[in-house]
């Protein structure tokens, strides 16, 4: 089969019916409207990537001298420096709680916000609310809100709750307060669409049968809504293992959070280490894709059929 | 009643009563965040008090003319709309491609276009940094329009398949059985329709890039951060950061930024009435 390049001007030249049979095969210059996007995916991932990986294997004399291993001395240490290697942990600790809780509080809300009742607009939209406060007015809300002084501790010392102020930021609670606040929204609305391609009727028929609320979701809304749910769970951690500015803003920086965006950063921006940065960025990609790959290929095992409704 | 108790059985009432305590903490931390921002951004002095003695709109003023914020917000909104204008352009016609086309090599491209939604932006941020800065491109516009572009291409490609997915291809049949040329089937038969897709496309696009942190902060530098970035610079600055109040004041004139051009955005998109006309022109 030709390439879309090659076929197409040649089409065009071509009796009608040359080009017809080229179009039943899906060859026709309508493939050059692909051009412009992969220019932009090769001249920008494609390219930076692969310049990335090569420069991954041409560690600096210093890293050389210090953990050996030759040109793959950024892997060994990587892997030795437990300053470096522990933001692995760290990471996946703060990543796969955030994104497991987002997912599970979203599917509760999302059926109860799927029946109409006065008020859902404004409800949907104080959920969606955080999208428009990026990450880092989140932070400095927490750091108001939730911090010694914030409105939190001093009422919760008022009641008499409490008689010292909860260390509720500046470390690992703090990042997953402002995980939870930005990635939920994004989670609810995602399983809200997932939830109304359900077809109703499905319900309804278990309701007919005598099925009670928890046969019905546990055996009609759950496993059609279970690939979704894992998609959910891939994107939400996404989002989660990337943090970075609420890592350092409202988290410990040096300590409990101190995650691998937050390493791979000062590698690349305070000590100039650009191969190193490198590394410590594509095992980043290495560490998410093992788990993006165990999610998606439990999620292969599930139900994948039509869901019957709208969507 | 009985019709009431039809719709929705008693036994669900606890777990609804559980979903709305949720809920109600979830609205009241996110409420106390934004409204502590607010309060603080017009508070003379803040410290172990409910409320800050003395109001004032000074922190604006000062946070305005100390991080030169009119340049700051210049650049966001310049480059939001660049990386709309252009990820629209690019991504749309890929998107139609990939929705309607069937060709060799068609899943190589799409998980190409995956790539760079999947990853952490970090992963591919550090090596594409440095690619930018060794082609001396580092904190200027370019990079930062350059840079988000890289996610902002594939989302709208992404968005959009779907959307050109479940437009019946039998119009475009019609509009070439009467006549119309490759040019007339976009301009006149597409176009119209896809508007309500690029539309909500370009506005997820321009909130994420309006927000996006990762990258623009990689390669950006004074005279190209946007307005996030600005806000990151001055709460981690050398010596503790600047004050909180200024701080402050910028989030909220991020938070305003941001709202506002949403609030445009919404405005030229009526949603339910585009809604309407899709369904009108489907029927036909």
């Amino acid at each position: 089969m030709s390439s879309s390049g090659g076929g197409g001007p040649r089409a065009g030249r071509a009796t009608a019916s040359l080009r017809h049979r080229l179009a039943e095969r899906g060859v026709d210059p309508i493939l050059l409207l692909l051009v412009p996007g992969l220019v932009v995916a090769v001249a920008l991932f494609v390219y930076p990537f692969s310049y990335g990986i090569g420069l991954t294997v041409q560690p600096t004399a210093a890293m050389q001298e210090q953990w050996g291993g030759g040109i793959f001395a950024n892997y060994v240490a990587f892997f030795r420096d437990p300053f470096v290697f522990d933001s692995v942990g760290i990471t996946m600790r703060l990543a796969l709680p955030a994104a497991l809780f987002n997912v599970l509080a979203s599917v509760p809300v999302a059926m109860v916000l799927r029946h109409r009742f006065r008020g859902k607009r404004l409800l949907t939209s104080l959920l969606v609310l955080p999208i428009t406060l990026g990450t880092v007015l989140t932070a400095q809300g927490l750091l108001i809100f939730a911090g010694r002084q914030g409105w939190i501790n001093r009422t919760l010392l008022e009641i008499g709750l409490i008689d010292e102020p909860l260390k509720l930021v500046n470390n690992y609670l703090g990042v997953m307060f402002s995980l939870v606040i930005t990635g939920f929204p994004f989670a609810f609305l995602l399983i809200s669409s997932y939830l109304s391609g359900i077809d109703p009727s499905l319900e309804r028929a278990a309701k007919t049968l005598g099925a009670g609320w928890w046969q019905r979701f546990r055996r009609i809304i759950l496993p059609l809504l279970a690939p979704g749910l894992a998609t959910t769970f891939v994107l939400t951690f996404v989002l989660a293992f990337s943090v970075f500015p609420s890592a350092r803003l409202v988290g410990d920086a040096m300590g409990e959070t101190r995650v691998m965006s937050l390493m791979a950063f000062r590698a690349f921006g305070e000590q100039n280490d650009y191969a190193m940065a490198s590394t410590i960025a594509l095992m980043m990609g290495a560490v998410e894709l093992i788990v993006v790959v165990a999610v998606l290929g439990l999620r292969s095992l599930l139900y994948r059929g039509t869901t019957g409704g709208k969507g | 009643m009985a019709a009431s108790t039809l719709e929705r059985p008693i036994a669900a009432r606890p777990s609804t009563w559980f979903v709305w305590a949720g809920m109600t903490a979830f609205g009241v931390f996110l409420l106390g965040i934004l409204v502590a921002v607010v309060v603080d951004s017009f508070g003379r002095q803040w410290f172990d008090t409910w409320l800050p003695d003395g109001l004032t709109t000074e922190r604006y003023t000062e946070a305005w003319d100390r991080f030169a914020l009119g340049e700051v917000v210049g650049v966001t909104v310049g480059v939001a709309a660049l990386v709309v204008v252009i990820s629209v352009a690019v991504g749309v016609p890929a998107a139609y491609v990939l929705a309607r086309r069937d060709f060799p090599g068609k899943r190589a491209i799409m998980l190409l276009f995956l790539l760079p939604v999947l990853m952490p932006p970090i992963t591919y941020g550090i090596p594409l940094a440095t690619v930018m800065y060794s082609f001396g491109l580092g904190r200027t516009l370019t990079a930062v329009v350059l840079v988000n572009l890289v996610p902002s291409v594939p989302f709208v490609i992404l968005t959009m398949t779907p959307f050109i997915e479940q437009i019946n291809p039998a119009i475009e049949s019609a509009a070439r059985m009467c006549g119309a040329r490759t040019r007339q089937v976009f301009t006149r038969v597409l176009a119209p329709l896809l508007v309500p897709g690029i539309l909500a496309a370009a506005i997820l696009v321009l909130v994420r890039t309006v927000g996006l942190f990762e990258l623009t902060f990689l390669v950006s530098g004074p005279g190209s951060d946007t307005l996030v970035v600005a806000i990151y610079r001055g709460m981690t600055s050398a010596g503790g950061g600047e004050a909180r109040q200024l701080i402050s004041a910028m989030s909220v004139i991020y938070t305003a930024t941001m709202l506002v051009m949403l609030v445009a955005a919404l405005r030229f998109v009526n949603p339910t009435q585009l809604v309407a006309q899709v369904k009108e022109t489907r029927d036909d």
